[in-house]
């Protein structure tokens, strides 16, 4: 396509012939109406001139009768340019005047007419005139009239005035239009020149924004943020999949170390089975791993699996009660405070995983760092506006405020954690698991420690009694 | 527990030989079906004691088998092995009838405990008995009265059901994930040694001070309650 073509075919050039046909029948629309006017104001002028005139002689006519008016006439005719006088008889036989060729029925008529004439000793025939007949006593015929070819030559003036104008409009309008859309083309063809380099792999490249703040500008705006977002996914993606590299390899790299140093333990039975037992050991660890990242992901993606309305107070307590021994086997001052029967609509299994990853967590990191602290594990559930929420509270080292975001991601760890078992997926997983309910994971301060927060949108529906054996306590310490 | 009668349905040769290899290594008799139709003949014919059926097999997938079998009334215990192993995959399969859903890759030595804990349900009138004794140890289940030997010991509710499970399967292995499952109703991975410090807390409640222990460690597989001559 030619450039001129692509130029003709833009929306702001067809807009501007539309509006250059708009504006020229509006113009057209407006010299007539003001050209009407015009004439209209001129032949009223006209009209009240033969009205005075014709009273005139119509007083002439009572003075002195006949003889007087034909020498007003005459004296008229030779003193005015414009009007025309015809006297006749009754019969319609010329007495005195300057007006020949007359329509027959012009002279019968009555009140203002628009008549032809000729003048006397001219060769234009049919001038024309606005007359008006009066009936002097004895039958005379008094045609006053007054030469409109002024009202024409008006009339033409404003044709070609009219004329000219469209002309200057259709041009203007035309230039107009391509000049408006040949800079909304520049525009749009640049923003079409970067989304082929973005296209081609280049996310980095934003489209370009004129600063006018006009409809162009906001949707290039709009469409950058919408960019912005997909480079962040993207890099999030590449991101995980470099750790998921990492995190898988080096667990499977142990695994097969491990096979290789059982090939040649084959003489030993007993360093051959210890060794085969790792092996079985770091393909459950990877077992582990696998199965946190699809239940992440199923949990993003949103297509999760089935929720049903539960007692997630029950599960808390569950859950406690589940690491509750563990916490003291490992010196660890354990407390829950659960508010009974927060009903939220969710999964019991992912609720209980998420807890269980959070108290897990806490077990693990939750050693104070201070000495003379003592190390204490707090499980706190109870409504908070729409919410349920779950917190669990540690005495640990905490994490820095501007690591909290960064270690709900996958298989983030922090250097002070690397040496622990772990695969770094607990917290994303109870990230995951709060955003398939509604809800958030938040890390805050506990002053000193670690404050997980899990929260749950609450429901209010009555969940189905099931029947479950366990005869828990509400509140408890370990 | 030995000699159960046992079939493989699975269609992927190569595990289906390893398992009924690893079943008759333990004592038991297995034979192999190698597609659904196969298998729904032979497990309809045949007496066995439980089905091992893989999830996605050739011709008639391993739900609608175990689902048409129970239409016919057929029993058998059944345990599904499935490359699908998230919760909703495992209610579904115990919903067609299943009785046990293990996700693949598992460990021969959960596998072996689960089968046996089924083939042991199907013949046993543990769930009738109201006390469960081993060796000295009797737990009473309707009083929740716990005694070993001539002493009174008490329980947490919790500690009740997680003997009383143990006791139910004595001289069986039960895993961790048992465990996790039939007292505390949960399938979710742990990560913590959580189960193993219940255990310790009710074995120093049973077997401290007694010569002779009732609860062992299985390396590598779980818990067995069994006394402790046998």
């Amino acid at each position: 396509m030619s450039a001129l073509a692509k130029l003709f075919r833009t929306t702001a050039f067809k807009l501007a012939v539309v509006y250059s046909i708009v504006f020229a029948v509006a113009a057209s629309l407006v010299v007539m109406n003001v050209g009407r006017n015009v004439r209209g104001v001129l032949e009223d002028q006209i009209s009240e001139t033969i009205d005075a005139d014709i009273r005139g002689l119509a007083d002439q006519y009572a003075q002195g009768g006949v003889q007087q008016v034909v020498q007003s006439i005459e004296r008229r005719i030779r003193q005015s340019g414009g009007d025309i006088y015809l006297l006749t008889t009754f019969a319609g036989e010329p007495i005195v005047g300057n007006a020949a060729s007359l329509p027959a029925a012009t002279l019968s008529s009555d009140g203002l007419v628009e008549t032809t004439y000729q003048r006397p000793g001219e060769n234009k025939a049919h001038r024309r005139a606005l007359a008006r007949v009066f009936v002097l006593p004895g039958n005379y015929r008094l045609l006053v009239g007054h030469d409109v070819e002024e009202l024409e030559r008006l009339r033409k003036i404003l044709r070609r005035a009219l004329g000219n104008s469209l002309i200057w409009l259709v041009l203007i309008g035309a230039v107009g239009g391509l000049f408006v859309a040949r800079r909304v083309l520049i525009r749009v063809d640049a923003m079409s020149e970067s989304a082929a380099v973005i296209m081609r792999g280049d996310l980095s490249k934003r489209l370009p924004v004129a600063g006018s703040g006009d409809e162009i500008d906001r949707l290039a705006e709009n469409l950058n943020a919408m960019l912005a977002r997909i480079e962040a996914l993207l890099h999030g993606m590449k991101e995980v999949s470099d750790n998921i590299a990492h995190d898988l390899r080096t667990p499977l790299t142990r695994l097969r170390n491990n096979a290789d140093t059982a090939l040649r333990q084959t003489g030993d039975p007993e360093a051959l089975r210890e060794t085969l037992d790792k092996v079985i050991g770091e393909a459950d660890g990877l077992m582990r791993i696998f199965d946190a990242l699809l239940t992440i992901a199923r949990a993003e993606s949103g297509t999760g699996p089935k929720m049903e309305t539960l007692d997630v107070s029950r599960v808390a307590e569950d859950v406690a009660e589940l690491y509750e021994a563990a916490a003291e086997e490992g010196g660890v001052a354990f407390s829950f405070a659960i508010e009974p029967g927060l009903l939220v609509r969710g999964n019991r299994e992912l609720i209980a995983q998420a807890l269980a990853n959070l108290l897990d967590n806490g077990l693990k990191y939750g050693t104070p760092a201070a000495p003379g602290v003592a190390s204490e594990l707090r499980l706190v559930v109870r409504r908070v506006g729409p919410m349920v929420r779950l917190s669990v509270e540690d005495r640990g080292p905490g994490v820095p405020a501007a690591d909290r975001d960064r270690v709900l991601d996958r298989f983030v760890r922090l250097e002070a954690s690397r040496t622990l078992p772990g695969s770094g997926l607990g917290l994303s997983l109870a990230a995951a698991i709060a955003h398939l309910h509604d809800g958030a994971l938040r890390l805050e301060d506990n002053a000193p420690g670690l404050r997980a927060v899990l929260e749950i949108r609450a429901t209010t529906s009555a969940p189905p009694q099931v029947g479950r054996q366990g005869d828990m306590t509400r509140a408890g310490t370990g | 527990m030995s000699d159960m009668r046992l079939l493989v349905i699975e269609d992927d040769s190569e595990a289906a030989a390893y398992l009924v290899k690893a079943f008759r290594e333990q004592g038991h008799i297995a034979d192999h079906a190698a597609d659904g139709l196969d298998g729904y003949a032979r497990a309809a014919e045949g007496d066995y004691d439980v089905l091992i059926v893989d999830r996605m097999l050739p011709k008639l997938d391993g739900l609608s088998l175990i689902s048409s079998l129970r239409a016919q009334k057929i029993e058998t215990p059944a345990l599904i092995l499935s490359a699908l192993g998230q919760v909703d995959d495992r209610v579904k399969g115990l919903r067609a009838g299943g009785d046990d859903y293990l996700p693949k890759p598992y460990a021969f030595s959960e596998l072996l405990a689960r089968v046996e804990a089924l083939g042991r349900r199907k013949g046993a009138a543990g769930a009738q008995e109201t006390v469960y004794r081993v060796a000295d140890l009797e737990l009473d289940r309707l009083s929740h009265k716990l005694t070993r030997g001539a002493k009174d010991i008490p329980l947490q509710p919790r500690e009740f059901r997680l003997l009383e499970y143990l006791m139910k399967h004595a001289g069986q292995v039960v895993t961790r994930t048992m465990l996790l499952e039939n007292v505390w109703d949960y399938h979710f991975d742990p990560q913590t040694n959580v189960i193993d410090v219940h255990i310790s807390r009710l074995r120093s409640k049973i077997d401290k001070g007694h010569e002779t222990p009732l609860l062992h460690t299985i390396r590598g597989a779980g818990y067995m309650i069994r006394d402790g001559a046998a």
